[in-house]
């Protein structure tokens, strides 16, 4: 059995004070490893319950085009798996308890490789593990492996897991489970929260995991929404295309990157408490 | 040495097993959205490949549809010109839209409308995957939506007329660098969207199982053509010496080896694209010049940076332009059944040239890799001994960008 990790005391701490989990997507090293940096440290004071950290990859199969563009942005600017580890453990010096997830796609981890990854990851501070190209099929490779490291392997549920598919989806899924609230990719389609609602009450009946809901979720109030049925909202693309929005001509940060997205975390924040 | 592990493989053909590997390659490494549809789709090939209905629905298409069986051609002043061993070309490049693509599409189209899917997705690199899938779409009445990248756009016009032509909306991709790989990115994202109503028709014997296994049966006709036709030709028993095919995804050359991977005399021989030489760093050689990784649902070599990011593979031939490969090639050249060699952009031009004129025939650039490979091996050969050569795809379309590297204006 796993120990508690930060994931489970943070959802724990949140369902004593009867509130959901606000929980925030950023690139690692968009669009500069330092910029990025700034980002997450001030992500917990700005309202993120939990972080999630993307690692870029070159081919973002699940990804729509602002988090496609995210990652041509920190891979041009030189981030790889061992920079976004550096970061994790330097955030961690500051603060030990906000949970960070890794999200991303296999092969870096594959070629790094795996077990030394899932060393440096705990060792970094890396609670959770949202690797998208996973599926259960593939359990032996790399979530098996992170449960032995103390890490929640963390795996999506979406409109297409049915009643004969989500067992295979819940086993060996610790920390929380993800349910993607729309067929397609990062940042496009908005979510229905009716449709949702029905969804997250279908998984709640068989897992007594907290349930985070994201993919599409852009506004404050479709996040006070979703925060409605779901013990966490996923912001993700909204906060990646407020990066965007204060590039330069040449794509580098401005000083209104940082603050950007810290002030749309706020607002975020104050929506999913219910302000 | 000789390990337990090589006692049992006593065939090369049983391959996958059923979570989709070949050796450590292979497997299914996809988004949850797109696993029931992948398992579905698994049940809906594993019905249909042992419904004689199917098998005949299907044989009659090669037949009549798609102008099957191509024939085997002896290329008697090639093999004069070259010298050693003789040469045959499976003639694939007369099957109907030009290329051995038809073969997979006609088999992929048939399990589509068995699982009542009205929606044709697909991805290409040099066209020639886009145009069958756009005319099986057209031939059963389905809509097709093809994705490819902007370059290839640019460097294979007639035949993205052909698809529009044939009824096909084309999606540039712009994404990565508007190649092949992108155009399946952007193709995977289209299907995660619509996977209720929508068929993705993979053109390489690559992906997410059962992709890998699926392609390699709809294009084994190749093969098991050429053994009874090879009898036809020089007797009874006749087996070919070695056998040569271009490789980019690999689903030619699967397709040709498959049926001979257990006769032991059979030397093959996988051709991959060099580009400017493995050495340069642009090139496709993603066996040679590669390690494995895992993309597009499946393990596999793959043009990768030391960060594990897939790098851009480059060739004169659009359609050999893929920084991976099927996932059985890789477990053949691990095994050490297939010799996996190359061919320079500059190498494939000649071999290209000597085909036209000594034969008559244009080849598509990309077996004109696998010519050139031949034009090594056939003199170190015996006169008596058989080269079989897959001559997978006509040159048609290749005729713009020859003629720009040949200096020449049309």
């Amino acid at each position: 059995m796993m120990k508690e990790t930060r994931i489970d005391r943070r959802f724990a701490k949140l369902k004593d004070e009867g509130r959901s989990a606000l929980v925030t997507f950023v690139t690692a090293g968009d669009p500069d490893h330092e910029t990025s940096k700034s980002i997450l440290m001030g992500l917990p004071g700005a309202g993120a319950d939990v972080i999630e950290l993307g690692m870029p990859f070159s081919d973002p199969m699940a990804d729509g085009p602002a988090i496609q563009a995210s990652s041509q942005r920190a891979l041009k600017a030189g981030e790889n798996v061992r920079k976004t580890l550096d970061m994790v453990r330097t955030f961690r010096e500051s603060d030990s308890d906000t949970p960070i997830v890794l999200m991303g796609y296999f092969n870096p981890i594959y070629v790094y490789p795996t077990e030394q990854f899932l060393v440096d990851a705990e060792a970094a501070g890396v609670d959770g593990l949202i690797i998208v190209d996973m599926p259960p099929e593939a359990d032996d490779e790399l979530c098996l492996p992170a449960m032995k490291h103390n890490i929640n392997f963390i795996r999506l549920a979406t409109p297409t897991t049915d009643e004969n598919r989500l067992p295979a989806v819940l086993n060996n899924t610790s920390g929380f489970v993800y349910y993607v609230s729309i067929m397609g990719i990062t940042g496009t389609a908005a979510p229905n929260p009716d449709d949702v609602r029905a969804r997250v009450e279908k998984i709640r009946a068989k897992t007594h995991l907290p349930i985070a809901v994201g993919f599409g979720v852009k506004t404050p109030e479709q996040a006070r929404d979703i925060a409605a049925t779901g013990d966490g909202v996923v912001v993700g693309s909204a906060l990646v295309n407020a990066i965007t929005e204060t590039l330069d001509n040449k794509g580098k940060a401005t000083e209104k990157t940082v603050s950007a997205v810290l002030k749309l975390v706020g607002e975020l924040s104050q929506a999913v408490r219910g302000g | 040495m000789s390990t337990p592990e090589d006692a049992k493989l006593n065939s090369y053909r049983t391959g996958p097993d059923e979570q989709g590997h070949f050796g450590i390659f292979g497997g299914r490494y996809v988004a949850e959205t797109l696993m029931p549809l992948i398992l579905d789709l698994e049940k809906a090939y594993e019905a249909a490949k042992v419904d004689p209905e199917f098998k005949a629905e299907l044989d009659h298409l090669n037949k009549h549809y798609a102008g099957r069986p191509s024939p085997l051609y002896f290329a008697e002043r090639l093999t004069n010109a070259i010298g050693g061993a003789k040469i045959y070309f499976k003639r694939d490049e007369l099957n109907h839209t030009g290329s051995h693509k038809i073969n997979n599409c006609l088999g992929q189209i048939q399990l589509a409308n068995r699982m009542g899917k009205k929606r044709i997705i697909a991805e290409t690199g040099a066209g020639q995957h886009g145009v069958a899938v756009a005319t099986v779409a057209a031939r059963f009445g389905l809509p097709c939506v093809v994705y490819m990248g902007a370059t290839d756009i640019e460097r294979q016009k007639p035949n993205v007329f052909r698809m529009r032509l044939l009824g096909a909306e084309i999606v540039p991709v712009t994404a990565g660098t508007g190649t092949l790989k992108d155009a399946m990115n952007e193709a995977l994202r289209d299907w995660v969207a619509n996977v209720e109503d929508t068929f993705y028709i993979i053109g390489t014997a690559a992906g997410p199982h059962p992709y890998p296994e699926m392609v390699r049966n709809f294009q084994s006709i190749i093969g098991h053509e050429t053994r009874w036709q090879l009898e036809e030709h020089e007797g009874n028993g006749r087996l070919p010496d070695a056998l040569v095919a271009c490789i980019g995804g690999g689903s030619n050359a699967i397709g040709l080896f498959h049926p001979f991977l257990d006769d032991p005399d059979v030397a093959i021989y996988g051709v991959e694209a060099e580009g400017h030489g493995v050495e340069s760093g642009e090139h496709c050689a993603s066996l040679r010049g590669g390690k494995p990784g895992v993309l597009h649902g499946n393990r596999t070599y793959l043009l990768q940076d030391e960060d594990g990011q897939i790098k851009d593979g480059y060739s004169i031939s659009a359609g050999l332009d893929y920084p991976g490969i099927g996932p059985e090639h890789s477990w053949l050249k691990e095994t050490g059944r297939v010799n996996y060699v190359g061919a320079t952009d500059k190498e494939a031009l000649e071999a290209f040239k000597l085909c036209t004129k000594h034969e008559g025939i244009i080849p598509a650039l990309e077996p004109a890799h696998a010519l050139s490979y031949v034009q090594k091996l056939a003199p170190t050969m015996d006169k008596n001994q058989i080269i079989v050569m897959n001559l997978c795809g006509r040159g048609d379309k290749d005729i713009f960008a020859v003629a720009e590297h040949l200096g020449m204006d049309i």
